[in-house]
């Protein structure tokens, strides 16, 4: 199919077969990866620019690893290095970067929100490297790639998602894709961290853990971050372990060939014990794999590779 | 200098309401002449000017209880006379503006320097609410005495919460003593830390929300307080049907207690933030339809006795920014009125009902005179109720645009704002 869209902003504004478009171009990306000259030329001479208002290594090293395997330049940014720190404004900020010509700008910003902002006062296209609580559509993306990888469909499945939903972006991401293609998604973690109306987005809440992961095909557990017990989320590191780490009784009710998958960085011994980090059915590090494909898939759709493919 | 409003609908409830004639005298009503005969002149001045009020609504003149005029300190989003020429322009005869000025309003000089600065204009009336607490700080009473003396007319925290309530209590109690009205601003600071309501959008947008509690929680502890100290409290914007179940429960028991809330709060709901629109972010933040309609309702029952602005204007400096980090708050003056006769329309008010909320009750809570009878100041709002318009935000007197209206189609508005007697502004 031909593609049309200018940014990748959440995964609500994807239709099905956009969806099924990205998972098998990157399912056929994926090869490139693996070759000993990790490089094709398809988007030679486009420039990328990887604007990064919040820290992050893991998701913006892999759109840096994509951009460059697919032959962009790419140009990393960050929040503290550039004139953010002098009091310059998101919008005048994006519209210098935008004054030097990019073809793709991938943004990860800490407000929600904030990649919309930009879209409506600059033309470059914008990819969301997650935005706030709000979506991290490549993650998710990336997720389905993974789950399509080793179930084959996603339709029926049963995906468990557990922590804190409440400030996770991932989890939003994730309803709205795993739901969109046919998934059912159960989410669990303590009633402080269910933020209110969630089965609005088409998620079942099922508070108690233990229930949550039974007959699960999937589980996705969430990092918890340790600031939150000032807010009162949680009582302590020791108590969340116990009750919503995901450890090898808990996984003994879910499907025998349940996958595990977390998005990272692991809290090995709060939300995931490490025998069930190291299991047979992890495939978290086949996530970290998977989205180097996932992502240059993106850049390769939206900074018009497709066109350029064609005049080669 | 005389004035003749000839031929309007004269409406001030509970006093008159019929066609005729009023007749201003160096700014006192010096007569008001019901079904006056064409033929029937008023003595002939030299001095006069004669308006033809046919087709219009004659109303004592409004006022907003609750506005920011930025001024002093922020003269970049609002000073006083774009304010008051705001106000004037959407037929409001006074305002009481909030004292978180830069410097804030706890003191002799900012009041007085309000109160000149706003003479000097020749628009509408100022009424300066001064802090409740020294430097808007929340650990010591201001000088209400001092305030007072000064020209303020109440006292209020407004945009920050008394979080302690036995500074409330006593600034109650001695705000009773000095003849200062308390306004308050009711949040729970330690709930509400968040950018819009909280529920399914809040959650779906990822932004972090704010529960209908961090209102009506504090609404609860001051009617508990203004029925400890049996002195009145007034409850600022009203948002929540909680805050309105509570404001009505109270008043049934006697406590003594007025409230009053905002056209956003009557006209919109959270769905207009829409994608993260931050012309609609506000505090409190705009609620769910159940609210809306409780606050409706609360209207239509009494139990909200105003209905005023929390005009809070912003430049594009604080509001063309991440959502999250976007200030607080929309202009309303000069759409207030339109948005309040859309009440009358809907059958939520009768015409009488929306002066009452808009100008009789806050003269009475306030202690001011808005009657249209001779002897009053001559105070008067004249509605063109037909009139039909596009609200252009950026086209307004205000000094900011910052509001959710803009390109609303409107009808009606005031064709003239007459305060003391002179004409301060004529829709042309």
């Amino acid at each position: 199919m031909a593609w049309n869209r200018k940014d990748i902003l959440d995964i609500d504004s994807l239709s099905v077969s956009e969806i099924t478009s990205i998972l098998d171009t990157a399912d056929g990306l994926k090869e490139i990866s693996q070759r000993s000259i990790k490089k094709v030329p398809t988007l030679r001479g486009k420039t990328v620019i990887l604007f990064f208002y919040e820290p992050s290594t893991r998701t913006r090293v892999s759109f840096d690893i994509a951009a460059k395997r697919l032959s962009a330049d790419s140009i990393s940014i960050s929040a503290a290095t550039s004139s953010v720190v002098k009091g310059e404004t998101l919008i005048d900020t994006a519209r210098n970067l935008e004054s030097m010509n990019p073809d793709v700008i991938v943004m990860r910003h800490s407000s929600s929100g904030a990649p919309y902002l930009l879209s409506r006062h600059i033309t470059t296209p914008i990819i969301n490297a997650g935005d706030g609580a709000h979506a991290h559509p490549t993650q998710a993306l990336l997720d389905m790639m993974t789950v399509r990888e080793y179930k084959k469909d996603l339709t029926g499945l049963e995906i468990a998602i557990v922590g804190d939903i409440a400030h996770s972006r991932v989890a939003r991401s994730d309803i709205a894709g795993f739901t969109k293609m046919g998934a059912r998604v159960r989410i669990s973690g303590p009633p402080t961290m269910i933020p209110a109306g969630i089965e609005s987005l088409g998620a079942d809440v099922v508070h108690d853990f233990d229930e949550a992961v039974t007959e699960a095909d999937v589980i996705m557990m969430l990092r918890i971050q340790k600031e939150r017990q000032q807010q009162y989320l949680f009582p302590s590191e020791r108590e969340y372990a116990g009750r919503y780490g995901l450890n090898m009784q808990r996984l003994a009710k879910a499907k025998p060939d349940a996958l595990i998958m977390h998005p990272g960085p692991l809290n090995r011994g709060v939300e995931i014990s490490p025998a069930v980090a190291d299991h047979v059915n992890s495939v978290i590090l086949t996530q970290v794999t998977n989205g180097v494909a996932l992502r240059m898939a993106l850049l390769y759709l939206v900074a018009g590779g497709m066109r350029n493919a064609v005049d080669y | 200098m005389q004035l003749i409003i000839k031929n309007g609908h004269i409406l001030d409830p509970g006093n008159i309401d019929g066609t005729g004639d009023i007749i201003v005298d160096d700014g006192v009503i010096s007569a008001v002449k019901r079904n006056a005969a064409p033929g029937a002149q008023a003595e002939k001045k030299s001095d006069v000017r004669v308006i033809d009020a046919t087709g219009w609504v004659v109303v004592p003149g409004l006022i907003d209880m609750h506005v920011h005029l930025r001024d002093p300190g922020q003269e970049y989003k609002e000073s006083i006379e774009t304010g008051l020429r705001a106000a004037v322009a959407g037929g409001f005869t006074a305002v009481c503006c909030m004292p978180n000025t830069c410097p804030v309003n706890d003191n002799r000089q900012i009041t007085e320097y309000i109160i000149h600065t706003a003479e000097k204009c020749h628009l509408a009336r100022v009424y300066p609410v001064g802090t409740i607490s020294r430097g808007l700080a929340g650990k010591e009473l201001s000088d209400y005495g001092e305030l007072k003396a000064a020209g303020a007319i109440a006292v209020s925290d407004d945009g920050m919460p008394v979080a302690d309530s036995q500074l409330m209590r006593r600034a109650l109690e001695y705000a009773g003593g000095v003849g200062l009205k308390v306004i308050s601003h009711c949040e729970d600071p330690y709930l509400s830390d968040g950018a819009m309501n909280e529920g399914a959008m809040a959650t779906r947008m990822g932004l972090a929300g704010i529960p209908n509690a961090a209102e009506s929680i504090i609404v609860m502890r001051e009617l508990a307080l203004a029925e400890l100290t049996g002195i009145p409290v007034h409850i600022a914007h009203v948002s929540t049907r909680q805050s309105v179940h509570a404001i009505r429960d109270a008043k049934q028991r006697g406590v003594p207690a007025t409230a009053e809330t905002a056209p956003h709060y009557f006209t919109l709901t959270e769905q207009a933030v829409g994608e993260y629109d931050t012309r609609a972010k506000m505090n409190p933040p705009l609620r769910s339809e159940k609210d809306r309609a409780a606050v409706r309702r609360g209207l239509s029952d009494g139990v909200l006795d105003v209905i005023a602005t929390d005009h809070a204007p912003h430049s594009i400096l604080e509001k063309e920014v991440e959502f999250d980090r976007a200030a607080n708050g929309i202009i309303g003056l000069e759409t207030a009125l339109s948005l309040g006769l859309r009440l009358v329309t809907e059958k939520v008010l009768s015409l009488e009902g929306l002066i009452e909320k808009m100008a009789k009750n806050p003269a009475r809570i306030l202690g001011l005179t808005r009657e249209i009878t001779p002897g009053a100041p001559a105070n008067l709002t004249l509605i063109d109720p037909d009139a039909l318009y596009t609200y252009d935000a950026e086209k307004g007197f205000s000094k900011s645009s910052n509001s959710p209206f803009h390109g609303w189609e409107m009808k009606g508005r005031a064709a003239m704002t007459v305060v003391d007697g002179c004409v301060v502004y004529e829709q042309n």
